[in-house]
């Protein structure tokens, strides 16, 4: 049996991994279930009460429009000022129109899946994402602090071949997880779209713009799980990877966000991380400058920049491989005592 | 007889911003016979440990040379690593994972057979226990654990740190015992331990150590003899003799120690010579023993650990060969 089968087999036999694993599963379930109740199919009689119920609330519109002018022309007679009260000409010119009460308005939550399954990729990449930074960071953390992994030198001394091959595990098995609950989790939100909701104009281009979304998922899984793991074989224990990360989302989204603020840096949010994340799902995200414009002068356009799914791919490659070749040179030089 | 292992001027240095430099090895020298079972001796903090790890690859060295099996470590580490079984130190293992578990898995990673699993569990007792998980054995059944990976590959040398540790008189019996049979079927063992009663009854030879030099080698015996120096029991017929008998010594250049009933000598290479000499001046023996010296004390004399009342010795207080009014080595130069 090959290190890289052991490996495969030591992670899975991981109660860690198991325990998260069947957490994800029921949390996505969870998920699936709840959104799956709150999207309701548009049937012809539902939108035809919807269209009723659009028409009644326009009768009854017209019908208090009609009452607050006889009201106004009633205390015009009685020669009281009603301009305050009732505006300009008792409000005759403010009659409501039929377009103002829109059906749709009327209507239940649909679930389109050509328009809305996007976000739940994103959503499906958090969760699995997660799941991969815990997973990468517990595996080899764990080995480093029972010493498992001296363990493992003894029988094989190549070091870089041995943290090479647990991350390879590591890797493969979230490639397999994400592929698996991933299609699970396609398949659940394309079930909720027949049978609650919609799955009009789902073209080709569509399950292609999907397949991308799936792909842009997988790695950014990848990039974590692989970070989290080099970070934890770094500091040989798990608590480095969630110290780093915990660190880093405190410094990033809250410490960043204020510093930019207070020193006035136009589009702050270009140095948080969070935003190539969104970026990378959207495939370009909109920064507003707010403070160019001074309003009190008039109408102003802000000042606009786009950060690209192309940056964000450079920044958390970059990012991912920096800490990845640390963590092996490390394992290369370092006393293992 | 081929050398199954040999370090040669072994150094390690740490160094640090705040404690300065430590030599935690100072041209340390080892060698280990094939088929034997080698002690290898050391007060704590004396680099018996870091010996271990550098000649496993976990440590790197800062000068030196270290042979495993005929090739030179740790470049060839690879290529040895399968006939090497080893613990270092205390016994570590995933608390969640079974005996049977760890070892399939240390087994799939160093590709051999399944069924060697089995085999090792019989051969430390921990059949029956084996499907429990790790955490909640004992410290002795994690030592009989560790023992049985360093087993598993079935290796030509076997490492053993401190195997004793945490064992009951019976285990530690067993592991005398296993250490002697699989010396018998040609293994070669190397023994750390502090359990120094137990070093003397199974090992063949011993090498201790002391602030990262050696300070003693060689087969048991020959260690024991060099350091037995001459002592000698003497009692007389007549206690009251003993004053006559010590003058008597005493001009014939015998360094005497007066106690009540008896006198001790030293530096006698011939107890027969003081029955002599004591019968020329009508002073009869009534007994006449050579005093035999244990590993303890020989250990104690030459690490200079023995305590002294009164004295908290700390751990780096110990002797260094060739130092001040310190024992020499039981033999000489590289791998003699």
């Amino acid at each position: 049996m090959s290190l890289y089968v052991t490996e495969l087999r030591r992670l899975a036999k991981r109660r860690l991994t198991r325990m998260l694993l069947a957490l994800l599963v029921v949390g996505l379930a969870g998920i699936a279930t709840v959104f799956a109740f709150s999207s309701h199919k548009l049937s012809p009689a539902v939108v035809a009460q919807a269209q009723a119920e659009s028409d009644a609330q326009y009768r009854q519109a017209v019908q208090g429009w009609q009452k607050s002018v006889a009201e106004c022309e009633a205390a015009q007679a009685r020669g009281e000022q009603t301009e305050e009260r009732y505006g300009p000409n008792c409000g005759r010119d403010w009659q409501p129109q039929p377009e103002m009460f829109d059906p749709t308005w009327n209507l239940p939550y649909q679930f389109d899946f050509r328009a809305e399954f996007g976000i739940f990729v994103a959503v499906f990449a958090g969760a699995v994402g997660l799941f991969a930074f815990l997973v990468g960071a517990s595996f080899v953390g764990a080995e480093w602090s029972t010493g498992g992994m001296m363990n493992l030198l003894l029988w094989r001394p190549r070091r870089l071949a041995v943290l090479g091959t647990k991350l390879a595990a590591v890797l493969t098995t979230l490639v397999g997880v994400t592929v698996v609950l991933g299609a699970l989790w396609t398949l659940a939100f394309w079930l909720i779209g027949t049978w609650r909701g919609t799955t009009a104009r789902v073209t080709a281009g569509v399950w292609q713009s999907v397949g991308l979304d799936g792909l842009r998922a997988l790695a950014l899984i990848l990039a974590v799980g692989a970070v989290a793991f080099a970070l934890a074989s770094i500091g040989r224990h798990t608590a480095m990877a969630l110290g780093v990360a915990v660190g880093l989302g405190v410094v990033s989204e809250i410490g960043v966000r204020i510093g930019t603020a207070i020193a006035g840096v136009p589009f702050g949010d270009r140095y948080v991380l969070s935003t190539y994340a969104m970026a990378w799902f959207q495939k370009r995200w909109k920064l507003v400058d707010y403070d160019s414009c001074q309003f009190v002068q008039g109408a102003c356009e802000p000042k606009e920049m786009f950060v690209t799914w192309q940056q964000s791919g450079l920044l958390f490659g970059l990012g991912a491989a920096l800490v990845l070749t640390a963590a092996f040179w490390l394992m290369r030089r370092r006393d293992v005592a | 007889m081929s050398a199954v292992l040999e370090i040669e001027g072994l150094r390690k240095t740490y160094k640090s911003r705040r404690r300065g430099t430590r030599n935690a090895l100072d041209g340390f020298d080892m060698r280990v016979e094939a088929g034997q079972v080698h002690g290898f001796l050391g007060p704590n903090g004396s680099g018996k440990t870091t010996t271990l790890r550098t000649l496993l690859g976990l440590i790197r060295a800062d000068g030196g040379r270290m042979a495993v099996l005929g090739h030179e470590v740790p470049a060839a580490l690879p290529t040895v690593a399968g006939q090497i079984g080893a613990i270092v130190e205390s016994p570590q293992f995933f608390p969640h994972f079974s005996a049977r578990d760890t070892l399939s898995l240390l087994a799939g990673a160093g590709e051999v057979p399944a069924t060697r699993v089995d085999e090792v569990l019989e051969l430390v007792g921990l059949r029956d226990r084996a499907g429990e998980r790790v955490k909640t054995y004992s410290l002795g059944m994690k030592q009989r654990l560790a023992v049985a990976s360093a087993l598993l590959k079935n290796p030509k040398l076997l490492i053993l740190d401190e195997p004793a540790n945490g064992l009951d008189p019976g285990g530690i019996r067993e592991m005398r015992t296993l250490m002697r049979d699989l010396a018998a079927s040609g293994m070669t063992v190397l023994l750390s331990s502090h359990i120094l009663g137990e070093i003397q009854l199974i090992c063949d030879s011993v090498t201790i150590i002391s602030l990262g030099r050696r300070v003693a080698f060689g087969p048991v015996d020959q260690v024991l003899a060099a350091h037995s120096h001459g002592a000698v029991r003497v009692r007389l017929d007549a206690a009251e003799d003993l004053a006559a008998a010590a003058a008597v010594l005493d001009r014939a250049g015998v360094p005497v120690t007066r106690h009540p009933d008896h006198l001790m000598l030293s530096g006698v290479d011939k107890p027969a010579s003081v029955s002599r000499l004591l019968a020329e001046h009508h002073l009869y023996v009534s007994e006449l023993a050579s005093v035999a010296v244990d590993l303890e004390s020989v250990f104690l004399e030459l690490t200079n650990t023995a305590p002294v009342p009164g004295q908290h010795r700390q751990v780096d207080e110990s002797a260094k060969v060739g130092g001040t009014g310190q024992p020499g080595v039981a033999g000489g130069g590289w791998g003699a």
